[in-house]
Protein backbone atom coordinates (compact mmCIF):
# COMPACT_ATOMS: atom_id res chain seq x y z
CA UNK A 1 0.00 0.00 0.00
CA UNK A 2 2.88 2.39 -0.69
CA UNK A 3 2.44 5.74 -2.37
CA UNK A 4 3.36 4.39 -5.80
CA UNK A 5 0.43 2.01 -5.89
CA UNK A 6 -2.48 4.32 -6.63
CA UNK A 7 -6.23 3.83 -6.48
CA UNK A 8 -6.55 4.01 -10.25
CA UNK A 9 -3.99 1.22 -10.62
CA UNK A 10 -6.01 -0.88 -8.17
CA UNK A 11 -9.17 -0.11 -10.13
CA UNK A 12 -7.61 -1.11 -13.45
CA UNK A 13 -6.33 -4.38 -12.01
CA UNK A 14 -9.85 -5.03 -10.68
CA UNK A 15 -11.52 -4.58 -14.06
CA UNK A 16 -8.78 -6.35 -15.98
CA UNK A 17 -8.57 -9.27 -13.57
CA UNK A 18 -12.33 -9.72 -13.40
CA UNK A 19 -12.79 -9.69 -17.17
CA UNK A 20 -9.89 -12.07 -17.72
CA UNK A 21 -11.01 -14.64 -15.16
CA UNK A 22 -14.65 -14.41 -16.18
CA UNK A 23 -13.67 -15.12 -19.80
CA UNK A 24 -11.51 -18.02 -18.62
CA UNK A 25 -14.51 -19.34 -16.68
CA UNK A 26 -16.69 -19.06 -19.79
CA UNK A 27 -14.08 -20.94 -21.83
CA UNK A 28 -13.91 -23.74 -19.24
CA UNK A 29 -17.70 -23.88 -19.12
CA UNK A 30 -17.83 -24.15 -22.90
CA UNK A 31 -15.34 -27.01 -22.79
CA UNK A 32 -17.33 -28.69 -20.03
CA UNK A 33 -20.47 -28.53 -22.10
CA UNK A 34 -18.75 -30.30 -24.97
CA UNK A 35 -17.37 -32.96 -22.61
CA UNK A 36 -20.70 -33.62 -20.89
CA UNK A 37 -22.32 -36.03 -23.40
CA UNK A 38 -19.74 -38.67 -22.45
CA UNK A 39 -20.46 -38.29 -18.71
CA UNK A 40 -23.98 -37.07 -17.97
CA UNK A 41 -25.93 -40.19 -19.03
CA UNK A 42 -28.06 -38.15 -21.44
CA UNK A 43 -28.67 -41.22 -23.58
CA UNK A 44 -31.01 -42.47 -20.85
CA UNK A 45 -32.84 -39.19 -20.41
CA UNK A 46 -36.26 -40.69 -21.24
CA UNK A 47 -39.69 -39.03 -20.80
CA UNK A 48 -40.10 -41.17 -17.64
CA UNK A 49 -36.86 -39.73 -16.23
CA UNK A 50 -38.01 -36.21 -17.02
CA UNK A 51 -41.35 -36.86 -15.32
CA UNK A 52 -39.48 -38.36 -12.37
CA UNK A 53 -37.30 -35.27 -12.04
CA UNK A 54 -40.46 -33.21 -11.85
CA UNK A 55 -41.80 -35.42 -9.06
CA UNK A 56 -38.46 -35.04 -7.29
CA UNK A 57 -38.69 -31.25 -7.57
CA UNK A 58 -42.36 -30.70 -6.76
CA UNK A 59 -42.12 -32.83 -3.60
CA UNK A 60 -39.09 -30.81 -2.47
CA UNK A 61 -37.03 -33.97 -1.87
CA UNK A 62 -33.90 -31.78 -1.78
CA UNK A 63 -35.28 -30.18 1.42
CA UNK A 64 -34.15 -33.25 3.41
CA UNK A 65 -31.97 -35.39 1.11
CA UNK A 66 -28.82 -34.81 -0.88
CA UNK A 67 -28.53 -35.69 -4.57
CA UNK A 68 -24.91 -36.08 -5.70
CA UNK A 69 -24.03 -34.50 -2.36
CA UNK A 70 -26.10 -31.34 -2.79
CA UNK A 71 -29.19 -30.52 -0.78
CA UNK A 72 -30.06 -30.89 2.90
CA UNK A 73 -28.19 -33.17 5.26
CA UNK A 74 -31.17 -34.47 7.23
CA UNK A 75 -31.75 -37.68 5.29
CA UNK A 76 -29.68 -40.08 3.18
CA UNK A 77 -27.90 -39.37 -0.11
CA UNK A 78 -30.12 -40.46 -3.01
CA UNK A 79 -27.77 -40.10 -6.00
CA UNK A 80 -26.81 -43.74 -5.51
CA UNK A 81 -29.94 -45.00 -3.73
CA UNK A 82 -30.88 -47.06 -6.78
CA UNK A 83 -27.58 -48.93 -6.45
CA UNK A 84 -27.92 -49.21 -2.68
CA UNK A 85 -31.54 -50.36 -2.46
CA UNK A 86 -32.97 -51.11 -5.88
CA UNK A 87 -36.24 -49.89 -7.43
CA UNK A 88 -38.71 -52.12 -5.60
CA UNK A 89 -37.35 -51.19 -2.18
CA UNK A 90 -37.51 -47.46 -3.06
CA UNK A 91 -41.17 -47.73 -4.06
CA UNK A 92 -42.15 -49.78 -1.02
CA UNK A 93 -40.30 -47.36 1.24
CA UNK A 94 -42.00 -44.25 -0.16
CA UNK A 95 -45.42 -45.94 0.07
CA UNK A 96 -44.95 -46.90 3.72
CA UNK A 97 -44.07 -43.40 5.00
CA UNK A 98 -44.28 -41.98 7.58
CA UNK A 99 -43.09 -44.73 9.90
CA UNK A 100 -44.55 -42.96 12.92
CA UNK A 101 -41.80 -44.40 15.12
CA UNK A 102 -41.70 -42.11 18.17
CA UNK A 103 -38.81 -39.64 18.19
CA UNK A 104 -37.51 -40.77 14.81
CA UNK A 105 -37.11 -38.52 11.77
CA UNK A 106 -40.24 -38.72 9.65
CA UNK A 107 -40.72 -38.61 5.89
CA UNK A 108 -44.11 -37.32 4.66
CA UNK A 109 -46.58 -39.46 2.73
CA UNK A 110 -46.76 -38.06 -0.81
CA UNK A 111 -49.59 -40.30 -2.13
CA UNK A 112 -47.78 -40.98 -5.40
CA UNK A 113 -49.49 -43.11 -8.04
CA UNK A 114 -47.80 -46.26 -9.37
CA UNK A 115 -46.81 -44.39 -12.51
CA UNK A 116 -45.33 -41.52 -10.50
CA UNK A 117 -43.37 -44.00 -8.40
CA UNK A 118 -42.03 -45.67 -11.55
CA UNK A 119 -41.02 -42.29 -12.98
CA UNK A 120 -39.26 -41.33 -9.77
CA UNK A 121 -37.35 -44.60 -9.75
CA UNK A 122 -36.42 -44.05 -13.40
CA UNK A 123 -35.02 -40.63 -12.44
CA UNK A 124 -33.03 -42.06 -9.52
CA UNK A 125 -31.67 -44.84 -11.75
CA UNK A 126 -30.61 -42.24 -14.34
CA UNK A 127 -28.97 -40.15 -11.59
CA UNK A 128 -27.05 -43.17 -10.30
CA UNK A 129 -25.55 -43.73 -13.76
CA UNK A 130 -24.06 -40.24 -14.10
CA UNK A 131 -20.25 -40.35 -14.05
CA UNK A 132 -19.62 -38.64 -10.70
CA UNK A 133 -15.86 -39.31 -10.57
CA UNK A 134 -16.32 -42.34 -8.26
CA UNK A 135 -18.22 -40.31 -5.66
CA UNK A 136 -19.61 -41.26 -3.12
CA UNK A 137 -16.75 -43.19 -1.50
CA UNK A 138 -18.96 -46.20 -0.72
CA UNK A 139 -22.50 -47.41 -1.24
CA UNK A 140 -23.76 -45.83 2.00
CA UNK A 141 -23.52 -42.44 0.27
CA UNK B 1 -28.71 12.31 8.17
CA UNK B 2 -27.41 14.29 5.23
CA UNK B 3 -30.21 13.54 2.77
CA UNK B 4 -33.90 13.18 3.64
CA UNK B 5 -34.48 10.31 1.23
CA UNK B 6 -31.97 8.11 3.06
CA UNK B 7 -34.74 7.53 5.58
CA UNK B 8 -36.39 4.88 3.37
CA UNK B 9 -33.63 2.56 4.54
CA UNK B 10 -35.28 2.40 7.97
CA UNK B 11 -38.23 0.38 6.65
CA UNK B 12 -35.89 -2.08 4.99
CA UNK B 13 -33.78 -2.50 8.12
CA UNK B 14 -36.80 -3.11 10.36
CA UNK B 15 -38.11 -5.77 7.99
CA UNK B 16 -34.65 -7.35 7.77
CA UNK B 17 -34.42 -7.71 11.55
CA UNK B 18 -37.96 -9.16 11.82
CA UNK B 19 -37.26 -11.73 9.12
CA UNK B 20 -33.90 -12.55 10.74
CA UNK B 21 -35.82 -13.41 13.92
CA UNK B 22 -38.11 -15.68 11.88
CA UNK B 23 -35.09 -17.38 10.32
CA UNK B 24 -33.58 -18.13 13.72
CA UNK B 25 -36.86 -19.53 15.09
CA UNK B 26 -37.14 -21.95 12.18
CA UNK B 27 -33.48 -22.82 12.63
CA UNK B 28 -34.26 -23.87 16.20
CA UNK B 29 -37.20 -25.98 15.00
CA UNK B 30 -34.93 -27.78 12.52
CA UNK B 31 -32.18 -28.19 15.09
CA UNK B 32 -34.64 -29.94 17.37
CA UNK B 33 -35.95 -32.11 14.53
CA UNK B 34 -32.39 -33.38 14.09
CA UNK B 35 -32.66 -35.07 17.48
CA UNK B 36 -36.42 -35.33 18.10
CA UNK B 37 -37.27 -36.47 14.60
CA UNK B 38 -41.06 -36.24 14.86
CA UNK B 39 -41.14 -32.75 16.45
CA UNK B 40 -43.97 -30.78 14.78
CA UNK B 41 -44.48 -33.56 12.24
CA UNK B 42 -46.57 -33.57 10.08
CA UNK B 43 -47.52 -29.90 10.62
CA UNK B 44 -44.06 -28.59 9.70
CA UNK B 45 -41.92 -31.31 8.09
CA UNK B 46 -38.17 -30.69 8.06
CA UNK B 47 -38.08 -29.80 4.36
CA UNK B 48 -40.64 -27.03 4.89
CA UNK B 49 -38.82 -25.65 7.94
CA UNK B 50 -35.56 -25.65 5.99
CA UNK B 51 -37.10 -23.87 3.03
CA UNK B 52 -38.44 -21.19 5.38
CA UNK B 53 -35.09 -20.98 7.20
CA UNK B 54 -32.96 -20.54 4.08
CA UNK B 55 -35.44 -18.42 2.12
CA UNK B 56 -35.90 -16.04 5.06
CA UNK B 57 -32.12 -15.72 5.21
CA UNK B 58 -31.90 -14.76 1.55
CA UNK B 59 -34.82 -12.35 1.79
CA UNK B 60 -33.63 -10.59 4.95
CA UNK B 61 -30.16 -10.19 3.53
CA UNK B 62 -31.68 -8.74 0.34
CA UNK B 63 -33.70 -6.32 2.48
CA UNK B 64 -30.48 -5.45 4.29
CA UNK B 65 -28.54 -4.91 1.04
CA UNK B 66 -31.32 -2.78 -0.43
CA UNK B 67 -31.69 -0.76 2.76
CA UNK B 68 -27.92 -0.37 2.90
CA UNK B 69 -27.86 0.83 -0.70
CA UNK B 70 -30.69 3.33 -0.15
CA UNK B 71 -28.79 4.76 2.82
CA UNK B 72 -25.35 4.71 1.24
CA UNK B 73 -26.01 5.83 -2.33
CA UNK B 74 -27.47 9.32 -1.61
CA UNK B 75 -24.64 10.09 0.80
CA UNK B 76 -21.95 8.89 -1.59
CA UNK B 77 -23.59 10.56 -4.59
CA UNK B 78 -24.30 13.72 -2.60
CA UNK B 79 -27.83 13.96 -3.92
CA UNK B 80 -31.33 12.85 -2.94
CA UNK B 81 -32.54 9.45 -4.07
CA UNK B 82 -33.96 9.49 -7.62
CA UNK B 83 -37.36 8.32 -6.36
CA UNK B 84 -37.99 7.75 -2.65
CA UNK B 85 -41.63 6.88 -3.49
CA UNK B 86 -40.54 4.03 -5.73
CA UNK B 87 -38.29 2.78 -2.94
CA UNK B 88 -41.21 2.73 -0.49
CA UNK B 89 -43.54 1.06 -2.99
CA UNK B 90 -40.96 -1.62 -3.78
CA UNK B 91 -40.52 -2.25 -0.09
CA UNK B 92 -44.17 -3.13 0.38
CA UNK B 93 -44.32 -5.19 -2.81
CA UNK B 94 -41.27 -7.20 -1.78
CA UNK B 95 -42.48 -7.64 1.79
CA UNK B 96 -45.96 -8.81 0.77
CA UNK B 97 -44.56 -11.14 -1.93
CA UNK B 98 -42.06 -12.57 0.54
CA UNK B 99 -44.69 -13.05 3.24
CA UNK B 100 -47.12 -14.73 0.81
CA UNK B 101 -44.36 -17.08 -0.31
CA UNK B 102 -43.57 -18.12 3.25
CA UNK B 103 -47.29 -18.56 4.02
CA UNK B 104 -47.53 -20.67 0.88
CA UNK B 105 -44.69 -22.93 2.06
CA UNK B 106 -46.34 -23.39 5.44
CA UNK B 107 -50.02 -23.58 4.46
CA UNK B 108 -50.20 -25.94 1.47
CA UNK B 109 -48.22 -28.99 0.37
CA UNK B 110 -45.33 -28.00 -1.88
CA UNK B 111 -46.73 -29.97 -4.83
CA UNK B 112 -50.02 -28.06 -4.54
CA UNK B 113 -48.15 -24.77 -4.31
CA UNK B 114 -46.25 -25.70 -7.47
CA UNK B 115 -49.50 -26.50 -9.28
CA UNK B 116 -51.41 -23.35 -8.32
CA UNK B 117 -48.51 -21.00 -8.99
CA UNK B 118 -47.87 -22.17 -12.54
CA UNK B 119 -44.78 -24.33 -12.12
CA UNK B 120 -46.06 -26.33 -15.13
CA UNK B 121 -45.54 -23.28 -17.34
CA UNK B 122 -41.86 -23.04 -16.45
CA UNK B 123 -40.45 -25.61 -14.06
CA UNK B 124 -38.10 -23.78 -11.73
CA UNK B 125 -39.16 -25.00 -8.28
CA UNK B 126 -37.82 -27.68 -5.97
CA UNK B 127 -34.15 -26.83 -6.23
CA UNK B 128 -32.20 -25.93 -3.11
CA UNK B 129 -32.50 -22.19 -2.22
CA UNK B 130 -34.47 -21.59 -5.44
CA UNK B 131 -37.69 -23.14 -4.13
CA UNK B 132 -39.71 -19.96 -4.73
CA UNK B 133 -42.83 -20.26 -6.90
CA UNK B 134 -42.62 -18.74 -10.38
CA UNK B 135 -44.56 -15.54 -9.47
CA UNK B 136 -42.15 -14.92 -6.58
CA UNK B 137 -39.13 -15.43 -8.82
CA UNK B 138 -40.59 -13.02 -11.38
CA UNK B 139 -41.39 -10.60 -8.55
CA UNK B 140 -37.78 -10.72 -7.38
CA UNK B 141 -36.64 -9.82 -10.90
CA UNK B 142 -39.11 -6.93 -11.17
CA UNK B 143 -38.27 -5.55 -7.72
CA UNK B 144 -34.54 -5.94 -8.35
CA UNK B 145 -34.70 -4.14 -11.69
CA UNK B 146 -36.83 -1.27 -10.36
CA UNK B 147 -34.51 -0.97 -7.35
CA UNK B 148 -31.44 -0.94 -9.60
CA UNK B 149 -33.07 1.67 -11.83
CA UNK B 150 -33.69 3.85 -8.78
CA UNK B 151 -30.18 3.72 -7.36
CA UNK B 152 -28.43 3.78 -10.74
CA UNK B 153 -30.32 6.94 -11.68
CA UNK B 154 -29.28 8.43 -8.34
CA UNK B 155 -25.62 7.68 -8.98
CA UNK B 156 -25.86 9.01 -12.54
CA UNK B 157 -27.26 12.34 -11.42
CA UNK B 158 -24.75 12.69 -8.58
CA UNK B 159 -21.14 12.08 -7.71
CA UNK B 160 -19.63 8.75 -8.71
CA UNK B 161 -17.37 7.26 -6.06
CA UNK B 162 -15.50 3.96 -6.06
CA UNK B 163 -17.68 2.70 -3.22
CA UNK B 164 -20.92 3.34 -5.09
CA UNK B 165 -19.45 1.88 -8.30
CA UNK B 166 -18.45 -1.37 -6.59
CA UNK B 167 -21.82 -1.54 -4.84
CA UNK B 168 -23.67 -1.05 -8.14
CA UNK B 169 -21.56 -3.73 -9.83
CA UNK B 170 -22.38 -6.13 -7.01
CA UNK B 171 -26.10 -5.40 -7.11
CA UNK B 172 -26.32 -5.60 -10.91
CA UNK B 173 -24.42 -8.88 -10.78
CA UNK B 174 -26.88 -10.14 -8.19
CA UNK B 175 -29.80 -9.41 -10.52
CA UNK B 176 -28.12 -10.79 -13.65
CA UNK B 177 -26.99 -14.08 -12.13
CA UNK B 178 -30.42 -14.63 -10.57
CA UNK B 179 -31.73 -15.05 -14.12
CA UNK B 180 -30.08 -18.48 -14.22
CA UNK B 181 -32.68 -19.60 -11.67
CA UNK B 182 -35.13 -19.77 -14.59
CA UNK B 183 -32.98 -22.29 -16.43
CA UNK B 184 -33.79 -25.79 -15.28
CA UNK B 185 -33.00 -28.41 -17.93
CA UNK B 186 -34.07 -32.04 -17.50
CA UNK B 187 -30.39 -32.98 -17.74
CA UNK B 188 -29.46 -33.11 -14.02
CA UNK B 189 -25.79 -32.32 -14.61
CA UNK B 190 -26.58 -29.17 -16.58
CA UNK B 191 -29.24 -28.23 -14.03
CA UNK B 192 -26.66 -28.42 -11.26
CA UNK B 193 -23.94 -26.76 -13.33
CA UNK B 194 -25.97 -23.58 -13.91
CA UNK B 195 -27.66 -23.67 -10.50
CA UNK B 196 -24.22 -22.76 -9.13
CA UNK B 197 -24.13 -19.73 -11.42
CA UNK B 198 -26.78 -18.32 -9.13
CA UNK B 199 -25.65 -19.73 -5.81
CA UNK B 200 -21.86 -19.62 -6.00
CA UNK B 201 -21.51 -16.52 -8.16
CA UNK B 202 -23.79 -14.79 -5.66
CA UNK B 203 -22.19 -15.69 -2.36
CA UNK B 204 -18.58 -16.14 -3.44
CA UNK B 205 -18.75 -13.50 -6.14
CA UNK B 206 -20.96 -10.47 -6.51
CA UNK B 207 -22.30 -10.45 -2.93
CA UNK B 208 -18.74 -9.92 -1.75
CA UNK B 209 -18.68 -6.69 -3.76
CA UNK B 210 -21.75 -5.56 -1.82
CA UNK B 211 -20.11 -6.69 1.42
CA UNK B 212 -16.87 -4.85 0.64
CA UNK B 213 -18.54 -1.58 -0.29
CA UNK B 214 -20.89 -1.52 2.73
CA UNK B 215 -17.95 -2.23 5.02
CA UNK B 216 -15.78 0.42 3.33
CA UNK B 217 -18.56 2.99 3.71
CA UNK B 218 -19.01 2.35 7.43
CA UNK B 219 -15.23 2.37 7.98
CA UNK B 220 -14.90 5.78 6.33
CA UNK B 221 -17.64 7.08 8.60
CA UNK B 222 -16.45 5.68 11.90
CA UNK B 223 -12.68 6.05 11.41
CA UNK B 224 -12.40 9.22 9.35
CA UNK B 225 -9.54 7.64 7.39
CA UNK B 226 -8.88 9.20 3.99
CA UNK B 227 -11.27 7.95 1.31
CA UNK B 228 -8.41 7.39 -1.16
CA UNK B 229 -6.83 4.85 1.19
CA UNK B 230 -10.06 3.00 1.92
CA UNK B 231 -11.15 2.85 -1.71
CA UNK B 232 -7.77 1.53 -2.79
CA UNK B 233 -8.17 -1.26 -0.25
CA UNK B 234 -11.68 -1.91 -1.51
CA UNK B 235 -10.44 -2.39 -5.09
CA UNK B 236 -7.67 -4.72 -3.93
CA UNK B 237 -10.13 -6.82 -1.91
CA UNK B 238 -12.73 -7.14 -4.66
CA UNK B 239 -10.01 -7.95 -7.18
CA UNK B 240 -8.78 -10.81 -5.00
CA UNK B 241 -12.40 -11.91 -4.51
CA UNK B 242 -13.27 -12.24 -8.17
CA UNK B 243 -9.87 -13.49 -9.35
CA UNK B 244 -10.12 -16.42 -6.92
CA UNK B 245 -13.89 -16.78 -6.65
CA UNK B 246 -15.00 -17.02 -10.27
CA UNK B 247 -12.84 -20.02 -11.17
CA UNK B 248 -13.35 -21.12 -7.55
CA UNK B 249 -16.84 -22.14 -8.69
CA UNK B 250 -14.99 -25.25 -9.78
CA UNK B 251 -14.99 -26.59 -6.20
CA UNK B 252 -18.67 -27.42 -6.80
CA UNK B 253 -17.90 -29.29 -10.01
CA UNK B 254 -15.99 -32.23 -8.53
CA UNK B 255 -18.71 -34.88 -8.19
CA UNK B 256 -21.75 -33.78 -10.19
CA UNK B 257 -20.87 -35.34 -13.53
CA UNK B 258 -18.60 -32.54 -14.79
CA UNK B 259 -15.10 -33.29 -16.14
CA UNK B 260 -12.41 -34.18 -13.61
CA UNK B 261 -10.11 -31.29 -14.53
CA UNK B 262 -12.40 -29.17 -12.31
CA UNK B 263 -10.77 -30.92 -9.34
CA UNK B 264 -7.58 -29.05 -10.22
CA UNK B 265 -9.10 -25.70 -11.17
CA UNK B 266 -11.47 -25.78 -8.21
CA UNK B 267 -8.86 -26.83 -5.65
CA UNK B 268 -6.19 -24.35 -6.71
CA UNK B 269 -8.43 -21.30 -7.05
CA UNK B 270 -10.70 -21.92 -4.11
CA UNK B 271 -7.64 -22.55 -1.91
CA UNK B 272 -6.89 -18.89 -2.63
CA UNK B 273 -10.39 -17.71 -1.69
CA UNK B 274 -9.46 -17.07 1.98
CA UNK B 275 -6.99 -14.37 0.84
CA UNK B 276 -9.57 -11.64 0.13
CA UNK B 277 -11.24 -12.37 3.46
CA UNK B 278 -7.90 -12.15 5.23
CA UNK B 279 -7.28 -8.84 3.47
CA UNK B 280 -10.68 -7.66 4.66
CA UNK B 281 -9.80 -8.41 8.28
CA UNK B 282 -6.43 -6.67 8.02
CA UNK B 283 -8.17 -3.77 6.30
CA UNK B 284 -10.81 -3.34 9.02
CA UNK B 285 -8.30 -3.46 11.89
CA UNK B 286 -5.82 -1.26 10.06
CA UNK B 287 -8.39 1.43 9.39
CA UNK B 288 -9.68 1.40 12.96
CA UNK B 289 -6.11 1.63 14.31
CA UNK B 290 -5.36 4.56 12.02
CA UNK B 291 -8.61 6.33 12.88
CA UNK B 292 -8.65 10.11 12.79
CA UNK B 293 -11.73 10.58 14.90
CA UNK B 294 -13.36 8.98 17.92
CA UNK B 295 -16.82 8.20 16.62
CA UNK B 296 -19.28 7.77 19.50
CA UNK B 297 -20.84 4.67 17.91
CA UNK B 298 -18.57 1.97 19.33
CA UNK B 299 -21.09 -0.75 18.57
CA UNK B 300 -20.88 -0.10 14.82
CA UNK B 301 -17.08 -0.27 14.96
CA UNK B 302 -17.31 -3.58 16.81
CA UNK B 303 -19.66 -5.01 14.17
CA UNK B 304 -17.33 -3.82 11.39
CA UNK B 305 -14.30 -5.50 12.99
CA UNK B 306 -16.38 -8.60 13.73
CA UNK B 307 -17.46 -8.86 10.11
CA UNK B 308 -13.85 -9.00 8.97
CA UNK B 309 -12.83 -11.65 11.49
CA UNK B 310 -15.91 -13.85 11.21
CA UNK B 311 -16.06 -13.68 7.42
CA UNK B 312 -12.43 -14.77 7.35
CA UNK B 313 -13.07 -17.65 9.77
CA UNK B 314 -16.40 -18.80 8.31
CA UNK B 315 -15.92 -18.25 4.61
CA UNK B 316 -12.13 -18.37 4.52
CA UNK B 317 -10.89 -20.93 7.03
CA UNK B 318 -13.97 -23.17 7.15
CA UNK B 319 -14.26 -22.97 3.39
CA UNK B 320 -10.64 -24.00 2.93
CA UNK B 321 -11.12 -26.87 5.38
CA UNK B 322 -13.10 -28.91 2.85
CA UNK B 323 -12.37 -27.28 -0.49
CA UNK B 324 -9.48 -29.42 -1.73
CA UNK B 325 -10.84 -32.20 -3.92
CA UNK B 326 -9.22 -35.13 -2.04
CA UNK B 327 -10.71 -33.84 1.22
CA UNK B 328 -14.03 -32.90 -0.33
CA UNK B 329 -14.36 -36.44 -1.68
CA UNK B 330 -15.11 -37.47 1.91
CA UNK B 331 -16.76 -34.32 3.29
CA UNK B 332 -19.04 -33.40 0.36
CA UNK B 333 -22.65 -33.05 1.54
CA UNK B 334 -22.00 -33.73 5.23
CA UNK B 335 -22.36 -31.66 8.38
CA UNK B 336 -18.98 -30.09 7.48
CA UNK B 337 -20.80 -28.28 4.71
CA UNK B 338 -23.49 -27.18 7.16
CA UNK B 339 -20.83 -25.92 9.60
CA UNK B 340 -19.17 -23.82 6.91
CA UNK B 341 -22.50 -22.52 5.62
CA UNK B 342 -23.58 -21.27 9.03
CA UNK B 343 -20.45 -19.36 9.97
CA UNK B 344 -19.83 -18.02 6.47
CA UNK B 345 -23.33 -16.58 6.06
CA UNK B 346 -23.36 -15.14 9.55
CA UNK B 347 -19.81 -13.80 9.42
CA UNK B 348 -19.90 -12.31 5.97
CA UNK B 349 -23.46 -11.31 5.19
CA UNK B 350 -25.54 -11.23 8.36
CA UNK B 351 -22.80 -9.29 10.13
CA UNK B 352 -22.22 -6.73 7.38
CA UNK B 353 -25.94 -5.96 7.29
CA UNK B 354 -25.93 -5.63 11.09
CA UNK B 355 -22.87 -3.36 10.78
CA UNK B 356 -24.72 -1.12 8.37
CA UNK B 357 -27.84 -1.10 10.55
CA UNK B 358 -25.77 -0.38 13.65
CA UNK B 359 -24.18 2.65 12.00
CA UNK B 360 -27.17 4.00 10.07
CA UNK B 361 -30.12 3.37 12.37
CA UNK B 362 -29.08 5.86 15.12
CA UNK B 363 -28.43 8.50 12.44
CA UNK B 364 -31.87 7.95 10.96
CA UNK B 365 -33.30 8.28 14.44
CA UNK B 366 -31.69 11.71 14.75
CA UNK B 367 -28.50 11.04 16.69
CA UNK B 368 -24.88 10.16 15.97
CA UNK B 369 -25.00 7.15 18.26
CA UNK B 370 -27.23 5.43 20.76
CA UNK B 371 -26.85 5.89 24.51
CA UNK B 372 -24.10 4.02 26.29
CA UNK B 373 -26.67 1.70 27.84
CA UNK B 374 -28.15 0.80 24.48
CA UNK B 375 -24.68 0.29 23.01
CA UNK B 376 -23.63 -1.98 25.86
CA UNK B 377 -26.69 -4.15 25.26
CA UNK B 378 -26.01 -4.18 21.53
CA UNK B 379 -22.42 -5.24 22.19
CA UNK B 380 -23.62 -8.00 24.49
CA UNK B 381 -25.83 -9.20 21.67
CA UNK B 382 -22.83 -9.07 19.34
CA UNK B 383 -20.79 -11.32 21.62
CA UNK B 384 -23.62 -13.71 22.42
CA UNK B 385 -24.60 -14.24 18.79
CA UNK B 386 -21.03 -14.39 17.54
CA UNK B 387 -19.74 -16.78 20.18
CA UNK B 388 -22.88 -18.92 19.82
CA UNK B 389 -22.24 -19.11 16.08
CA UNK B 390 -18.62 -20.13 16.68
CA UNK B 391 -19.83 -22.99 18.87
CA UNK B 392 -22.63 -24.00 16.48
CA UNK B 393 -19.90 -24.25 13.85
CA UNK B 394 -17.54 -26.22 16.10
CA UNK B 395 -20.26 -28.70 17.10
CA UNK B 396 -21.38 -29.21 13.50
CA UNK B 397 -17.73 -29.67 12.50
CA UNK B 398 -17.30 -32.33 15.18
CA UNK B 399 -20.52 -33.99 14.01
CA UNK B 400 -19.27 -33.82 10.43
CA UNK B 401 -15.88 -35.34 11.18
CA UNK B 402 -17.53 -38.24 13.00
CA UNK B 403 -20.08 -38.65 10.24
CA UNK B 404 -17.32 -38.84 7.63
CA UNK B 405 -15.41 -41.32 9.75
CA UNK B 406 -18.35 -43.61 10.46
CA UNK B 407 -20.12 -43.48 7.13
CA UNK B 408 -17.42 -42.87 4.55
CA UNK B 409 -13.86 -43.35 5.76
CA UNK B 410 -14.18 -46.48 7.87
CA UNK B 411 -13.38 -49.90 6.40
CA UNK B 412 -16.78 -51.01 7.71
CA UNK B 413 -19.02 -48.06 6.85
CA UNK B 414 -22.39 -47.77 8.59
CA UNK B 415 -25.58 -46.33 7.09
CA UNK B 416 -26.55 -42.67 7.13
CA UNK B 417 -29.19 -42.99 9.86
CA UNK B 418 -27.00 -45.21 12.05
CA UNK B 419 -24.26 -42.59 11.82
CA UNK B 420 -26.74 -39.82 12.66
CA UNK B 421 -27.74 -41.66 15.84
CA UNK B 422 -24.09 -41.94 16.87
CA UNK B 423 -23.49 -38.20 16.61
CA UNK B 424 -26.70 -36.94 18.19
CA UNK B 425 -24.85 -35.54 21.21
CA UNK B 426 -23.36 -32.86 18.97
CA UNK B 427 -26.78 -32.00 17.58
CA UNK B 428 -28.05 -31.46 21.12
CA UNK B 429 -25.08 -29.20 21.86
CA UNK B 430 -25.74 -27.30 18.64
CA UNK B 431 -29.37 -26.81 19.63
CA UNK B 432 -28.29 -25.50 23.03
CA UNK B 433 -25.97 -22.93 21.48
CA UNK B 434 -28.79 -22.08 19.08
CA UNK B 435 -30.83 -21.00 22.09
CA UNK B 436 -27.92 -18.78 23.18
CA UNK B 437 -27.94 -17.26 19.71
CA UNK B 438 -31.66 -16.53 20.09
CA UNK B 439 -31.03 -14.82 23.45
CA UNK B 440 -28.40 -12.70 21.73
CA UNK B 441 -30.88 -11.80 19.01
CA UNK B 442 -33.55 -10.85 21.57
CA UNK B 443 -31.02 -8.58 23.31
CA UNK B 444 -30.17 -7.09 19.93
CA UNK B 445 -33.82 -6.19 19.35
CA UNK B 446 -34.14 -4.89 22.93
CA UNK B 447 -31.18 -2.55 22.35
CA UNK B 448 -33.32 -0.52 19.93
CA UNK B 449 -35.76 0.34 22.70
CA UNK B 450 -33.26 1.35 25.38
CA UNK B 451 -33.01 5.10 25.92
CA UNK B 452 -30.50 7.17 27.90
CA UNK B 453 -27.97 9.86 27.03
CA UNK B 454 -28.06 9.67 23.24
CA UNK B 455 -25.14 11.26 21.42
CA UNK B 456 -26.26 14.34 19.47
CA UNK B 457 -26.13 14.29 15.71
CA UNK B 458 -22.93 15.63 14.23
CA UNK B 459 -22.85 18.68 12.04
Amino acid sequence: MSGTFTKSMARNIFYGGTVFFFLLFLALSFDTNSALPARDNRANLTPAVEAGKKIWETRNCIGCHTLLGEGAYFAPELGNVYTRRGGDFIKAWIKSQPTGAPGRRQMPQFNLTDKELDDLVAFLKYASEINSAKWPPNVEG
Amino acid sequence: MQYKSQAVAKLYFIAAIALFAGQVLFGLIMGLQYVVGDFLFPAIPFNVARMVHTNLLIVWLLFGFMGGAYYLIPEESETELYSPKLAVALFWIFLVAGALTIVGYLAVPYATLAKITGNDLLETMGREFLEQPLPTKLGIVVVALAFLFNITMTVLKGKKTSISTVLLLGLWGLAVFFLFSFYNPANLVKDKFYWWWVVHLWVEGVWELILGSLLAFVLIKVTGVDREVIEKWLYVIVTLTLVTGIIGTGHHYYWIGTPEYWQWWGSVFSALEPIPFFAMTVFAFNMVNRRRREHPNNAATLWALGTGVMAFLGAGVWGFLHTLAPVNYYTHGTQITAAHGHMAFYGAYAMVVLTMISYAMPVMRGRAANSNRAQVIEMWSFWLMTIAMVFITLFLTAAGILQVWLQRFSSTPISFMQAQDQISLFYWLREGTGVVFLIGLILYIVSFFVGGDEKPAQA
